[in-house]
C-alpha cells in the first residue's frame, strides 16, 4: 500500500536517520512511503493562541493535499504529527479558525479536517499490525530498551488520541515485536525541556538528567525515541551517556535493512 | 487598549475560562519548570481571573513554559493554564520590543548537531 508522508523540516537534515530507517523498514513491510509534494516547514511548535491562522496554513496545505492523496497523512518527527494533528482538529471543530483559514488559502474544496493524521507507530500499530512485524525479524534487538514518550505525541491526549497520557503502552510493544525487552521507568513521559534550552539550558539539562538516571537506574541499555529535540536534548543537555536511538534504527536493524 | 480590554484578549488568545479552576493545584504539582516559574501555572489562571494585568505581563515564567501540556492534562475542570500562558506571552512580544530573543543569540548555542526544530519553535514561541 502507498501513503501519503510528510517528512517535515528536521528529517531533512539532522535526523536523516529517523526518515531513512523508516523508510528502509515500510518499504521491507509492504508499505510505501510516498513524499508529498512542495512540503513547508510546519512551524515546530502549536500555535495556541486563539487568533492564530498564518502559522497554521503550512499544515492545513499538508492536510489538504493529502485529503486528494489518498486521505491520510503519515507523520515522523513528533513535533510534526503534534502540530498537524491540533491544527487538523481545529479545522474540523474551530468554525471560527475554519473559516477565516480557508478564506485565506481559497482551496478548491472548503477544508474541514477530512484528513486521517497517522503517525508511523500508528501505521505500525494499526496498519501493518505488531504481529506482522514480529514474524518478520530477522536479528531480535534483544536488549533493554527505555521507551522515551516525551509530551508531543501523548498531550493533549483529548486531540492526539495516541496512547494513554499517564501510562501508555505503544511503544513498549513496539519494542517487544522487534524482540526487544521494554524498560518501565516513571519519566518516560516527561518533558525533556524542549525549546526552552535555547534560553534557560540549565533548565533541559535537570529535565534531561531526570530522564536518564531514572531510566538507567531501572536497567536501561539505551532509549527509544521519535523526536529530533528530545534526541539532541538527552544527548547534548545531559551528563549521562545512556545512548538514545531513534525508534525507526531499530526496527530497520531487526528488520535486516539497515544499510550500514 | 484600556487594561479591560488588554485582559479580555488574553482570555479570548488563551481559549480557556479562568473562573471554571477549582484551585486544586494540580497543574502547577505537575508543572516540570515549576522551580523556574515565577507564576506558578495556577497562578497564571487566578491572576486571569483577578485582573492582575501588570503582574502577569511582567512574568519571567512565560520564558520558562515548556508548552508539554502537562497542565492541562491533569486539570479535573478542562481549563488551560498553558492557554492563559501562551496567551500573556503572544502579547508581550507582539508589542513593539516585545521579542524574547535576538539573532545575535542564536551563534553561541548552535552547534553540529542542533535540530532545525530547536530553532525553528526557540523562534515561533519567543518572538513574533
Amino acid at each position: 500500500m502507498k501513503i501519503c508522508y510528510y517528512p517535515g523540516c528536521t528529517l531533512k537534515t539532522k535526523a536523516k536517520a529517523l526518515d531513512r530507517y523508516a523508510r528502509l523498514s515500510a518499504a521491507a513491510l509492504g508499505v510505501e512511503m510516498e513524499e508529498m509534494e512542495n512540503w513547508q516547514c510546519c512551524g515546530a511548535v502549536y500555535p495556541m493562541a486563539r487568533d492564530e491562522i498564518a502559522t497554521k496554513l503550512s499544515a492545513v496545505r499538508a492536510l489538504d493535499y493529502a485529503r486528494h492523496n489518498g486521505g491520510k497523512l503519515l507523520t515522523l518527527c513528533s513535533a510534526c504529527h503534534n502540530v498537524i494533528k491540533r491544527t487538523n482538529d481545529d479545522m474540523k471543530n474551530d468554525a471560527d479558525i475554519r473559516t477565516r483559514t480557508n478564506n485565506y488559502l481559497k482551496l478548491d474544496e472548503v477544508y474541514a479536517g477530512e484528513t486521517e493524521v497517522v503517525h508511523y507507530l500508528e501505521m505500525l500499530k494499526n496498519i501493518v499490525g505488531f504481529a506482522e512485524i514480529k514474524k518478520k525479524v530477522v536479528k531480535p534487538v534483544n536488549k533493554k530498551i527505555g521507551a522515551y514518550y516525551g509530551c508531543l505525541l501523548l498531550r493533549p491526549s483529548g486531540v492526539m488520541a495516541f496512547d494513554d497520557p499517564e501510562n501508555p503502552t505503544i511503544i513498549e510493544d513496539f519494542i517487544r515485536a522487534i524482540g526487544g525487552t521494554p524498560v518501565n521507568y516513571p519519566f518516560r513521559n516527561e518533558c525533556c525541556g524542549a525549546y526552552v534550552s535555547f534560553k534557560n539550558q540549565d533548565l533541559t539539562e535537570r529535565r534531561s538528567n531526570m530522564i536518564l538516571h531514572s531510566a538507567a537506574e531501572k536497567g536501561a541499555e539505551s532509549l527509544v525515541t521519535a523526536c529530533p529535540l528530545c534526541l539532541y536534548n538527552l544527548q547534548k543537555n545531559s551528563d549521562h551517556s545512556l545512548p538514545v536511538v531513534y525508534f525507526t534504527e531499530l526496527l530497520a536493524e531487526a528488520l535486516g535493512v539497515k544499510d550500514d | 487598549m484600556t487594561k479591560q480590554q488588554q485582559l479580555e484578549n488574553i482570555k479570548r488568545l488563551s481559549g480557556t475560562e479562568p473562573a471554571k479552576c477549582m484551585k486544586c493545584g494540580k497543574c502547577s504539582g505537575r508543572c516540570p519548570a515549576y522551580k523556574d516559574m515565577d507564576i506558578k501555572p495556577h497562578q497564571f489562571v487566578n491572576y486571569l481571573e483577578k485582573g492582575k494585568l501588570d503582574k502577569l505581563l511582567a512574568s519571567k515564567a512565560i520564558w520558562n513554559c515548556l508548552s508539554c501540556m502537562a497542565c492541562v492534562e491533569r486539570c479535573p475542570r478542562g481549563v488551560a493554564p498553558a492557554g492563559v500562558i501562551e496567551a500573556v506571552r503572544e502579547t508581550v512580544k507582539r508589542a513593539i520590543g516585545g521579542n524574547g530573543m535576538k539573532a545575535e543569540d542564536i551563534p553561541p548555542v548552535v552547534d553540529e548537531f542542533i535540530p532545525q526544530q530547536l530553532l525553528v519553535s526557540a523562534y515561533r514561541k519567543y518572538n513574533k
